[in-house]
């Protein structure tokens, strides 16, 4: 019999009276789940290790987020007192002109990346895992455009879409006899631009992801495949997409929740312009918040804020759902 | 050594006692005479330091002008003893002060533009002033119309008018000659600029006329500009009855002139999202022509920009032959930060004066600031409109006369011009929301040939009335 069969009995070998609930007691009488038993176990070394955590959550977190409630329901800018106006910022977001725009604006966008930017780093990943010699400069390459602040990459890129005949894109694309492009100086073309600079900032990261979930892919099925007569696009089919398809679900999630929120390009670039044609759903908020010299509406900052949140996760909660069964576990 | 020895070397024989005795003596005595002396200078400057921290240049200002204004700081803590000033980077743009005004982090002593001045004030955003104001000697001297911008609608003085501008058009007298224009005869009518304009653009390829497209109200800003110099005005009415009137045809006209330069012509470059601070900067690397700005600029490209003063001209904007047509003038107000204390407020004051106004009105202040800012190789004489009157002006730039730097002879076709031209305050209701509000405006019709003039002035001026309503409303 062991020391703890000693301090703990199991539960089939107690008395009726204690199995309903009598505090057991440890030989030293310490009653088994109390205070006392708890901070003898070092409950309260546990409790001054978790503080920290609990106060920068708390303070960083958790109390924004309530606050941001709150604000959604008040009108104010932060300088004279707030008023409450229950869901009137709500319904002052709905009706803005603005609104639809920058909705039909970041829907263009997180649409143009799933499409352009979410198959070019599995595409890369996949060949880069084909290739024998170099294949960590190749990684190296590909996340290059991660380690650049994104500030860095948007202004460099601002420069690099010089509408000038002479700009850098325009001298290349003339190179092979196309003509030169406003860039992000056309309402036509400048949202593509800006998924066009982001897909180039943010592939790097998902390349790498991929890359170590293709290592997890069993060889045998490829040479089982290979004895099959499958080419390489099969095998890719075949065998790599099927076998990493729960990684792919996720990137796929992690990608539109992040183009959801795309702010850095459209504030840099353009700052929603030309007339209107990139302003986004964060921009949006941001121009509530800060747009007006005299004070912010952070109420209706706040209202817009939490109109994000509440479709991106019911957004998820039906993605997940819906893709449960496709995913490998 | 011996137990002995070492007894006897370690017991002090008498001399040696005495020597420290009268050395523990002479120290006391000296450290009483410092003691003393130091009561004695911490009661004769027990009158307390007041520390301000005050607006100073914008981020990335040459080293030159910053030590220039470090050295006006040092001149002002000289002569007051009790006063400390900190200098804290500050440039105005509208998201940045919201976000400053919220946080309550703005400096004690900052500066806002004419038109936010009124509102700060009556949200009480800004310390009242008038005690103060009211005994300075040149108070009566302020021009009726440029104080009333520091004036909430109570009466109260709330800031102080410290510069004040015209619309000007700035235009690069190298490029003009490299055109075969005269750069002593920038264009007086608006069918001289789009021709000139044309002009540049075919014999240099560099931008002829450069509207701001940026989408930070600047876009409105110069198209109310330009509005105004055809004699139209994007608002009617003051107060709780000002409306919006942004669809006027001189609004109309003035956008398909911008549109046939845009888009017939081709001079107008192939940027068009510039703001004020990258106008300055396309400008000064001489990339453009003529754009519109305001007449105090130079300052910016100087101290931002590094610009080669033989290229600067300056004109008034030409006026249509409109009774209504005239220039927009705005400028620059001195505030204080309502939470200061009442010996902060007075502190802010001596350096609103002795930064921002003695060199306008004390002939002794007024060279010396010239000195050390010619020190500084920082612009002196940068045109300016009067915020006293003419008179005053001119006798203020006399002071400085020999220490004017800037181009004089480059820039007086505006010194000549400007006082002839009727100034227009900027539109008074909600003024930075409707430069906003315009804004797409100028970016649709850069950006798109096909822009309907109309039915976008229409669109936004249902924009702008709701702007105006809340801001009466006070939402």
């Amino acid at each position: 019999m062991s020391k703890t069969d000693v301090m703990t009995p199991r539960l089939e070998k107690l008395d009726p009276a204690l199995r309903a609930g009598a505090a057991i007691r440890t030989p030293r009488g310490l009653a088994l789940g109390t205070p006392a038993r708890w901070v003898k176990r070092g409950g309260i070394s546990k409790l001054l290790f978790l503080l920290p955590l609990l106060f920068v959550f708390g303070a960083f977190s958790w109390y924004p987020i309530v606050r941001l409630v709150l604000m959604s329901l008040q009108h104010t800018n932060l300088v004279q007192p707030a008023t409450w106006v229950g869901f009137s910022n709500f319904s002052a977001v709905i009706h803005d002109p603005l609104f639809p725009i920058a909705v039909r604006n970041t829907a263009e966008f997180a649409g143009l990346a799933l499409i352009f930017g979410y198959p070019i780093p599995l595409i890369a990943a996949v060949l880069m895992s084909e290739v024998r010699r170099r294949r960590g400069l190749y990684s190296a390459l590909a996340y290059l455009p991660v380690v650049i602040p994104p500030v860095v990459a948007v202004l460099l890129w601002k420069t690099f879409y010089d509408a000038a005949p002479n700009g850098v894109f325009n001298t290349v694309i003339g190179w092979v006899g196309i003509s030169p492009q406003p860039w992000i100086q056309a309402q036509h073309s400048a949202l593509p631009s800006l998924v066009l600079e982001s897909t180039w900032a943010n592939a790097g990261a998902t390349v790498i992801i991929y890359l170590a979930a293709l290592t997890g892919v069993n060889r045998e099925l490829y040479e089982a495949a290979a004895v099959d007569g499958a080419g390489l696009w099969k095998k890719v089919w075949h065998v790599t997409l099927p076998q990493i398809r729960t990684v792919m679900l996720i990137t796929m999630i992690l990608q539109i929740i992040g183009t959801a929120q795309v702010f850095i390009e459209p504030y840099l670039f353009t700052q929603g312009g030309p007339a209107n044609a990139t302003l986004t759903v964060m921009l949006l908020i941001y121009d509530y918040a800060f747009g007006n010299s005299l004070g912010g509406d952070y109420g209706k900052a706040a209202a817009l804020s939490l109109m994000l949140v509440a479709f991106l996760a019911v957004f998820s909660l039906i993605y997940l759902r819906a893709t449960r069964s496709w995913s490998t576990h | 050594m011996t137990f002995r020895e070492r007894g006897r070397s370690m017991r002090l024989n008498i001399k040696e006692k005495t020597f420290i005795r009268r050395g523990a003596a002479v120290a006391a005595v000296a450290l009483l005479a410092v003691g003393a002396g130091t009561a004695s200078n911490a009661a004769a400057s027990k009158a307390p330091t007041v520390t301000i921290n005050v607006a100073a240049l914008i981020p990335g200002s040459t080293k030159a002008a910053v030590a220039e204004f470090n050295k006006q700081i040092a001149e002002f803590e000289q002569q007051n003893p009790t006063i400390k000033v900190n200098g804290v980077q500050y440039d105005w743009t509208g998201p940045t002060f919201a976000a400053e005004l919220a946080a309550g982090t703005l400096p004690d002593v900052f500066t806002v533009p004419f038109t936010d001045g009124r509102s700060l004030g009556e949200a009480g955003q800004l310390a009242n002033l008038t005690s103060y104001v009211k005994q300075l000697p040149y108070y009566k001297e302020f021009n009726p119309a440029v104080i009333a911008e520091g004036i909430d609608g109570k009466g109260q003085i709330i800031a102080i008018p410290t510069a004040a501008y015209a619309q000007a058009l700035q235009y690069n007298r190298q490029l003009f000659s490299q055109a075969g224009l005269n750069p002593n005869d920038p264009p007086k009518t608006w069918a001289q600029v789009e021709a000139d304009a044309k002009q540049i653009t075919q014999k240099t390829g560099k931008t002829g006329f450069s509207e701001m497209g940026a989408n930070d109200n600047t876009a409105g800003w110069i198209l109310t500009t330009l509005d105004y110099a055809f004699g139209g005005r994007m608002e009617t009415g003051v107060g709780t009855k000002a409306k919006a009137n942004f669809d006027n045809p001189q609004a109309v006209q003035a956008l398909q002139m911008l549109k046939t330069m845009r888009w017939t012509d081709n001079d107008m470059g192939s940027n068009f999202g510039l703001s004020w601070g990258t106008s300055n900067q396309a400008f000064a690397a001489g990339q453009i022509g003529m754009f519109i700005s305001g007449s105090d600029v130079y300052t910016n490209m100087v101290q931002a920009d590094n610009i080669n003063p033989s290229i600067y001209g300056l004109a008034p904007i030409p006026l249509a032959n409109n009774k209504n047509a005239g220039v927009l003038g705005g400028g620059t107000l001195a505030a204080v930060k309502p939470t200061a204390t009442p010996a902060q407020i007075a502190a802010a004051m001596k350096w609103i004066t002795f930064f921002y106004m003695s060199p306008l009105v004390n002939k002794q202040q007024a060279i010396r600031n010239a000195q050390t800012l010619v020190a500084n190789k920082q612009p002196v004489g940068v045109p300016e409109l009067p915020v006293f009157n003419e008179k005053q002006y001119q006798v203020a730039q006399s002071w400085i006369a020999p220490f004017i730097n800037v181009p004089l002879k480059q820039l007086a076709p505006f010194n000549s011009g400007i006082f002839k031209e009727k100034v227009i305050p900027e539109p008074e209701a909600a003024t930075q929301a409707v430069y906003g509000d315009l804004d797409s405006v100028v970016e649709d019709v850069l950006t798109d040939p096909g822009a309907n003039i109309t039915s976008l002035l229409q669109q936004a001026n249902s924009v702008g009335q709701t702007s105006i309503t809340s801001a009466n409303s006070g939402s």
